[in-house]
């Protein structure tokens, strides 16, 4: 059976032993979060701005869960502080799964600026990140990623573009 | 109309009440001064000091609270609480029963100079209030045994006269912190 885009997404946040997610959603993450809120083994936040969202992740990391953040990349430029003044200061893990719009395919011409900045904004915050270009490669890239931020104690992120789903 | 007690204390005195009067609980505090004066009036490895991401404070007490079981006093202040107002909505819409939002209202932005905030005019306890809040409002003694009896998720307005204590800064780094405060929340035992 061929794995759909959305089902990867969710098979990789399982495999990699996420248990508590917060988000803000995207079109394109719709299934995922359907997926999550359906599965009672994952706690699932809804929050009203992702900077909020990684506030709250941070103090489930402290009690040791495992943390992803579901978010568009719009929500990036909301959280620069908090990503920097937080995460990157106590080293503080977490695994981005980001709907990358403005890449190529994109439809609303408001989401390509901030679509064109968004690699540069996680390279200046040294966020690790991976673009898979299929459901095999964005499953298998969620666990080594979650597996590299919790080794190295800071974010990573995972970015779907347009063309991913 | 703000409510103004007759006798409001400063701020190092509230945080050295409510503090004075907790047990087990894990403590979440707001960045710069409040952190500093917690910090001299006396350590823990149960306090969670933010050296940065303001308005962070209720957020990480609300991840917590809602991780585990032990309760969780966040100190916050007033002009936090304003930068991330949506944490508290979304706080109050997970209503964690172990959670307690401590507002240390002083009407201002201590830490940089004492800037009115607009909690000089909207009231945050009846914010609060309106989003599903217990809240109590300590307008004249501060005894915080009242706000442990409570059912949570417990919002604690209590106003605070503006400026800072003469205290250091802290002498511990980020990692200390944090490292500390996980082993204590995790249970890790003797090492």
């Amino acid at each position: 059976m061929k794995v759909d885009s959305s089902e990867a997404v969710y098979a990789g946040m399982m495999d990699a032993g996420i248990d508590f997610t917060v988000s803000v959603p995207c079109v394109n993450l719709r299934a995922v979060l359907e997926m999550v809120d359906a599965d009672p083994g994952i706690m699932h936040v809804p929050v009203t701005r992702e900077e909020e969202g990684f506030g709250v992740a941070a103090g489930a990391h402290m009690a040791g869960r495992t943390t992803a953040i579901l978010m568009q990349n719009s929500g990036l430029g909301n959280s620069v502080n908090v990503l920097a003044s937080l995460y990157s200061l106590y080293h503080i893990p977490i695994t981005m799964i980001v709907s990358h719009r403005g890449t190529e395919g994109e439809f609303m011409e408001a989401q390509v600026p901030m679509g064109r900045a968004t690699e540069d904004i996680l390279r200046i915050l040294e966020i690790p990140f991976i673009t898979p270009r299929s459901p095999d490669e964005a499953r298998k890239s969620i666990v080594e990623f979650t597996e590299t931020s919790i080794r190295m104690g800071k974010p990573v992120a995972v970015l779907l573009d347009v063309s991913y789903w | 109309m703000y409510p103004t007690g007759d006798i409001m204390l400063e701020r190092i005195e509230a945080i050295e009440r409510i503090t004075g009067a907790l047990k087990d609980e894990l403590v979440v505090c707001n960045l710069g001064f409040p952190s500093r004066e917690l910090y001299s009036i006396r350590d823990s490895p149960r306090h969670f000091y933010m050296l940065g991401s303001m308005g962070m404070a209720s957020s990480i007490g609300l991840g917590l609270a809602l991780s585990q079981e032990r309760r969780v006093v966040v100190l916050d202040g007033d002009g936090s609480i304003l930068m991330n107002l949506g944490g508290l909505v979304t706080a109050a819409a997970q209503s964690p029963e172990n959670l307690i939002i401590v507002l240390l209202d002083n009407r201002c932005y201590a830490t940089t100079g004492s800037q009115c905030t607009y909690a000089d005019v909207i009231d945050l306890g009846a914010v609060a209030e309106s989003m599903g809040f217990n809240v109590i409002r300590f307008t004249d003694e501060l005894d915080f045994e009242r706000a442990l009896k409570m059912d949570g998720p417990v919002f604690a307005h209590v106003p605070v006269k503006p400026g800072n204590a003469d205290v250091p800064v802290i002498d511990l780094d980020a990692e200390e912190i944090i490292e500390r405060f996980i082993k204590e929340v995790q249970g890790a035992t003797e090492d």
